[in-house]
C-alpha cells in the first residue's frame, strides 16, 4: 500500500512540475502586465520580481523608508544627491544605497488603459470579431454542405474528390499565395476583410475532413425514413443530419474561431489601414513601434490571451474529442 | 445509369460543388499561376515578364541569403520537430496514468499552444530578454550565472525558438493521448504474463502501437516546421536578425513577395519549398513501411 501511494505522489509531483514550467510564462506576463515601468527592469542583483509592488507613501505624499531598522520619511534632497530623512527625532542626509524605501503590492492597472489607448482596441476588437463571425458562418456552413456530399450520397467519384481535399492539406499557402493576393489586388479587395472571409464560404478541407468523419457514424436508416416521408435531398441534410451533428459543428465552429481570432499572417498581408487591424496585427505593430512598453506590450497579450483561455476552459472536451477525431481515426 | 444514380450524381456534385469551385479558384489557379510566375520577372503592377530559368539560377548561385535561409530552417526542423516529438509522447505517458486531476494537467499543458501566437510570441521575447527577462533572472537568483542573449544573440537565437517550440507541443501530445488510448489493454495483460517490467512493456508494446501516431505527428511537425513564420516575424521585427540567424525559409519568401515585390522570384522559393515538403513527406510514408505498425495487420 504504502508503496503505491509513493508513487502515487510521485506522479502527481513530476505533474505539477510539468505543470508549473506550462504555466510561469503566462504569471510572467500577467504579472508584468501590472508593474510600473520603474519595476519592470529590476536593478542590477536584483530577482525577478513576481507581486508587482509600488512604494509606501503617507499622507502628504512622502515616501516612507527603512534606515538602520527604523522607520522614517524622506522629507527632502540634497543637490549632491543625498536624501534627507526624518527617522524618530532625528534628520539625516543619507545616500541613496543606504537606506531602503518601504514597498507595498501595487498593481499598476494603469498599463491596460495604455495599450487600449494606444491601440484603438474597440476598434480591433470589432474587426476581429467580425472576421471571426464570418469565417466561422461560412466554414460550417460550406464545409458541412461538402462533407454531406461526400458521406452520405453515394456517387462515382466522390472518393476522389475526398482524397484530393485530403492532399491539399498539405499544399504549403505559400504556393497560393501571390497568385491570389494578384487576383485581390486586381479586384481591388486588398485593403478589405474579403480576401480573409471569402475562402471559408467555399469549404475549409480540415473542417471537410472532421465533418464527414461525423456524418458517416450517423446510422444511414435515418436518412432513408427521411426520404419516406417525402424528404429531398437538402431536407435530410437540413432537417437530419445538422441537428444530430451539432458536437460536431460546435467543434467546427470552435477551432475555426480560435485559429482566426490569433491568425497573423493573412491580416499582414492583406490589411494596410490601421482601422482595419485585427487584435493580433495591431498588437505585432504596437509592438514594432514600442519594443520595450512591456508593461503595456504585456498587458495587451493578456487581452488577447484571457478570452481564449475562457473559451478553452468550457469547451475543452469538445475541443480533444475534435482533435480526436481527425487526428487519428482517418 | 439508373434514375436513383443520376439523382445521386447529381446532388453529390450539387453539395460538393462549394468546394469544387473553391478548388479550380483557391487551388489550381493559384498553383498554376503560381509555377508561371516562377518562371517570370513579376512585381504585380506590371504584367509578368517571362525569364526562363533565371529565378531558380539566381536562388541557387547568386543568393547566399537563401541557402542561409534553407540552413536555418533544416537546423530548426532537425532539433525542433525530434525533440517535440520525444517531448509531448513524455507528457502524453504522464497524462496517460490512472489518477485524479488527470484533465486539469491536461488543460494546463494545452493552454500554451491556443493562444494567439502573435501574443506568446511577445511574451517569449521577454521571458528571453537577456537583461530583465525572466529566464536571465532566475538563472543569475539561482545559479548565480550569466545567461547568454538568447533570441538577442546570433548563436542562441535558434536555439531559444527551438525551446519556444517545446512550450507548445499541446496538439501533438493530445493526438499521442488519443493513441495511447487505443493501445488494447490485453496486450498489456499479456505482456505481465511474460513477466515484462515498465520499460520492456514501452518499449514492445506502447511504442510500437504508437508508431502510426508518431508517423503522423513527425509529417505535421515537419510541415509546420518548413513554414515556421510568425513567431520569427514578431520576435525580429520581420528582419530575420540578428545578423540573419533566424531568416527562416518563410520569412525570406514573404520578404521577397512583399518587401521587394519580387513576386516570381518568390514564387519560385515558394515551389521549391512546395517540392521539398512533398518529397520530404513522400520518403517518410515509404520508409515507414519498415517501422510503422498498423493495428490490422
Amino acid at each position: 500500500m504504502a508503496n503505491k501511494l509513493t508513487v502515487k505522489w510521485k506522479a502527481h509531483t513530476v505533474l505539477m512540475l510539468a505543470s508549473l514550467l506550462f504555466l510561469v510564462p503566462f504569471l510572467w506576463m500577467f504579472s508584468t502586465s501590472l508593474k510600473h515601468e520603474s519595476r519592470i527592469f529590476p536593478k542590477p542583483g536584483e530577482p525577478p520580481q513576481w507581486i508587482p509592488t509600488t512604494e509606501k507613501l503617507d499622507e502628504e505624499g512622502r515616501r516612507l523608508v527603512t534606515y538602520n531598522g527604523e522607520d522614517g520619511v524622506e522629507v527632502g534632497r540634497e543637490e549632491n544627491g543625498r536624501f534627507v530623512l526624518q527617522v524618530g527625532e532625528k534628520t539625516l542626509a543619507v545616500w541613496p544605497e543606504d537606506f531602503e524605501v518601504q514597498q507595498k503590492v501595487g498593481l499598476h492597472w494603469m498599463n491596460y488603459v495604455d495599450a487600449f489607448r494606444q491601440m484603438d482596441f474597440i476598434q480591433n476588437l470589432r474587426n476581429t470579431l467580425f472576421i471571426c463571425v464570418s469565417y466561422v458562418l461560412g466554414t460550417v456552413c460550406a464545409s458541412s454542405l461538402v462533407a454531406y456530399s461526400f458521406a452520405r450520397i453515394p456517387w462515382k467519384g466522390r472518393n476522389l474528390l475526398f482524397v484530393l481535399v485530403l492532399s491539399t492539406m498539405m499544399l504549403p499557402y505559400q504556393v497560393t499565395l501571390i497568385p491570389l493576393f494578384a487576383v485581390y489586388s486586381k479586384l481591388g479587395w486588398v485593403g478589405t476583410f474579403k480576401p480573409l472571409i471569402a475562402p471559408a464560404f467555399f469549404g475549409v478541407p480540415f473542417y471537410i475532413f472532421l465533418l464527414r468523419q461525423f456524418f458517416m457514424g450517423i446510422p444511414q436508416d435515418l436518412s432513408a425514413a427521411a426520404r419516406i416521408d417525402g424528404c429531398n435531398e437538402f431536407g435530410i441534410y437540413w432537417r437530419v443530419i445538422m441537428p444530430l451533428s451539432k458536437p460536431a459543428l460546435a467543434t467546427t465552429a470552435l477551432f475555426t474561431f480560435l485559429f482566426e481570432w490569433g491568425d497573423f499572417l493573412f491580416p499582414l498581408v492583406y490589411l494596410q489601414d490601421e482601422r482595419q487591424y485585427t487584435l493580433a496585427l495591431a498588437l505585432q505593430q504596437f509592438q514594432s513601434q514600442h519594443a520595450s512598453a512591456w508593461g503595456p506590450l504585456m498587458a495587451m497579450s493578456t487581452v488577447i490571451t484571457v478570452p481564449i483561455i475562457i473559451v478553452f476552459f468550457f469547451t475543452q472536451k469538445t475541443f480533444i474529442q475534435g482533435i480526436t477525431l481527425t487526428g487519428l481515426k482517418g | 445509369m439508373t434514375r436513383m444514380e443520376r439523382r445521386n450524381t447529381r446532388n453529390g456534385l450539387l453539395f460538393a460543388s462549394p468546394y469544387i469551385v473553391g478548388f479550380v479558384v483557391f487551388i489550381l489557379y493559384p498553383l498554376g499561376a503560381s509555377l508561371y510566375y516562377s518562371f517570370c520577372q513579376y512585381n504585380v503592377i506590371m504584367p509578368p515578364a517571362w525569364v526562363g530559368l533565371e529565378n531558380f539560377h539566381e536562388l541557387f548561385f547568386q543568393d547566399p541569403l537563401f541557402w542561409k535561409a534553407l540552413y536555418n530552417t533544416v537546423y530548426f526542423a532537425v532539433f525542433s520537430v525530434p525533440l517535440s516529438l520525444a517531448f509531448s509522447l513524455s507528457l502524453a505517458l504522464l497524462l496517460n496514468q490512472k489518477l485524479r486531476g488527470m484533465a486539469v494537467y491536461r488543460t494546463l499543458f494545452f493552454l500554451p499552444s491556443i493562444v494567439p501566437i502573435v501574443a506568446s510570441a511577445v511574451l517569449w521575447l521577454w521571458v528571453l530578454n537577456p537583461e530583465s527577462g525572466l529566464i536571465n533572472g532566475m538563472l543569475r537568483q539561482f545559479l548565480g550565472v550569466e545567461g547568454p542573449g538568447w533570441i538577442a544573440d546570433e548563436h542562441w537565437a535558434k536555439p531559444s525558438l527551438v525551446v519556444m517550440s517545446l512550450w507548445a507541443v499541446g496538439g501533438a501530445m493530445v493526438i499521442f493521448l488519443a493513441g495511447l488510448a487505443d493501445v488494447p489493454e490485453t496486450l498489456y495483460e499479456v505482456a505481465d504474463i511474460d513477466g515484462a517490467g515498465r520499460w520492456a512493456k514501452f518499449r514492445h508494446v506502447t511504442l510500437p502501437m504508437l508508431t502510426p501516431t508518431i508517423l503522423f505527428n513527425l509529417i505535421m511537425g515537419l510541415i509546420g516546421a518548413f513554414q515556421y513564420f510568425t513567431q520569427v516575424y514578431v520576435m525580429t521585427g520581420g528582419k530575420g536578425g540578428p545578423v540573419d540567424s533566424t531568416m527562416f525559409y518563410a520569412l525570406y519568401l514573404y520578404r521577397n513577395s512583399f518587401y521587394y515585390l519580387r513576386m516570381g522570384y518568390a514564387s519560385a522559393m515558394a515551389w521549391l519549398l512546395f517540392v521539398v515538403i512533398l518529397a520530404a513527406t513522400l520518403l517518410l510514408l515509404t520508409t515507414s513501411k519498415r517501422w510503422v505498425h498498423y493495428h490490422g495487420e
